[in-house]
């Protein structure tokens, strides 16, 4: 039986080491396999923390493609060699091991940082979060980090901006110049009878804060109008979740994404029936590869026109925050290029495939829109240019 | 027999139905059956001899416009969406 250090002197002649300096070269995954309190003293920065004990069983999560160059690190060497023989049993074609380790990492003085993490309130908050190996610590700074506006803190945007203020995202921007009225409260849940009269943007915020305090709540008390948008988007923001009630803004919503290029989730609704998806600009279609014009005002009534289920933008506006998080998060599969209709009578979800248009006049192959038109115009069913 | 899925802003022109079965080997001859039927249905569809700018269709989750446009296949069992854009929020 060899002793420890037969054995590891056996493990290194099985597995390839790297030097810092080599190491730093490399486009290679930075794997730190340390314990915990390890990682939170310092880490390579990019690196990734899988801990030994749970290497077999977390690795293929954290580093699917096992062709991928993979650089595992410990603080000396040894523990990471051990690793690298571990990822060579797997299947991991192309793994070498760190050697000196973090030790000679950080003596060679090449860049570290320290790891942010939640404070002990946080860490109870969000506890169902980190819970998931998709979400985690990591996930949760990303949110905390993460910038959503909402274009309407109406039927959709009620829903969408209380689940995101609940998961932790940062930042939420509402746009909204209308007040709360008794007939939104059977679907707007962001509001109530306290607030009837208030701008919906401040009772949103209201709302928000009381769910959640570490959200900051940014008002917009005005339309979106071509003449305001870029200052708005100026603000930042990394997802835009649409929740208009109207064909022009949609239209300035898209026009204005595509340009900044912001992805937005899509989400309308009309009596039992929602339409959710993505518009990820240049990677996906947007509105106008969808919907290239509007209907005539006449065949498309509005929720106040023809009603709406209380219930079906609570549906739809979760769909929105759901999308939302994904993307602030960068997991899963959005609905980019898939529109989900949904039938709350039949209780039936389906889905219709979209494609980008290359004819699109915002972010087709030769556009013909440049900056922003009359959108209201553009919607009302008369010629642009009779 | 083919499926063809009314939205809820079309319904008001085809007697508040959600679903109709409707005859026809292409869009065409299923839209000229159910316009047929459902007179009022056709401003809200066609275009002249085009299918409306602002209304999609689809057969089998495609739009028919990536595929043959009006002269698109729709065999048995398949169902088709007519789609407007809605803006409620």
């Amino acid at each position: 039986m060899p002793d420890y250090r037969e054995l590891l002197q056996q493990v290194k002649a099985e597995i390839d080491e790297v030097d810092v300096a080599a190491a730093r070269e490399s486009d290679a995954l930075f794997v730190d396999v340390r314990e915990v309190d390890e990682w939170m003293e310092g880490r390579i920065p990019g690196a990734i923390h899988v801990p030994r004990g749970f290497l077999e069983s977390r690795i293929e999560n954290a580093a699917p493609d096992k062709a991928q160059p993979i650089v595992l690190y410990c603080a000396a060497g040894n523990r990471s060699a051990f690793a690298a023989k571990t990822l060579a049993d797997l299947g991991y074609e192309n793994v070498a091991s760190l050697a000196g380790g973090y030790t000679d990492w950080k003596r060679s003085g090449l860049p570290t940082e320290l790891p942010r993490s939640l404070d002990a309130a946080k860490r109870q908050r969000y506890s169902r979060h980190l819970l998931i190996p998709e979400v985690g610590e990591e996930g949760q700074l990303k949110l905390l980090d993460a910038r959503i506006l909402l274009i309407g803190a109406g039927g959709l945007g009620s829903p969408a901006s209380l689940y995101l203020a609940a998961a932790g995202v940062g930042k939420l921007g509402i746009v909204d110049d209308d007040r709360v009225d008794a007939s939104n409260l059977q679907r707007q849940i962001a509001h109530s009878t306290e607030t009837l009269g208030e701008w919906k943007a401040d009772s949103a915020k209201r709302t928000i804060e009381a769910l959640n305090p570490d959200v900051e709540v940014v008002t917009y008390r005005e339309r979106l109008t071509s003449e305001n948008v870029d200052r708005i988007l100026a603000d930042g923001w990394d997802v835009i979740v649409d929740g208009a009630d109207n064909f022009p803004t949609r239209y300035l919503v898209n026009d204005a994404s595509v340009w900044h290029g912001i992805p937005v989730v899509h989400g309308s609704i009309y009596r039992f029936e929602g339409q959710v998806t993505v518009f990820s600009p240049h990677e996906g279609p947007c509105y106008r590869c969808l919907f290239p014009q509007p209907p005539p005002p006449e065949l498309a009534p509005s929720c106040a026109e023809g009603g709406v289920l209380g219930v079906l933008p609570g549906i739809v506006g979760s769909l929105q925050a759901s999308e939302a998080l994904k993307l602030a998060l960068g997991i899963g599969e959005s609905l980019a290029g898939r529109l989900l209709l949904f039938d709350a009578l039949a209780t039936d979800f389906s889905e219709v495939t979209l494609r980008r248009d290359p004819d699109c006049p915002v972010c087709g192959e030769h556009p013909t829109i440049t900056e922003y038109i009359d959108y209201v115009e553009f919607c009302s069913g008369r010629p642009a240019h009779a | 027999m083919k499926t063809v899925r009314i939205p809820p802003a079309l319904r008001p022109a085809a007697e508040g139905k959600r679903e109709v079965h409707a005859a026809g080997g292409t869009v065409r001859e299923l839209l000229d059956d159910l316009m047929g039927r459902f007179p009022a249905l056709r401003h809200q569809l066609v275009d002249g001899d085009e299918i409306a700018p602002f209304v999609n269709v689809y057969v089998e989750g495609e739009d028919v416009r990536t595929l043959d446009g009006l002269e698109t296949e729709v065999h048995d069992g398949s169902t088709v969406i007519l789609l407007p854009a809605m803006a409620g929020g």
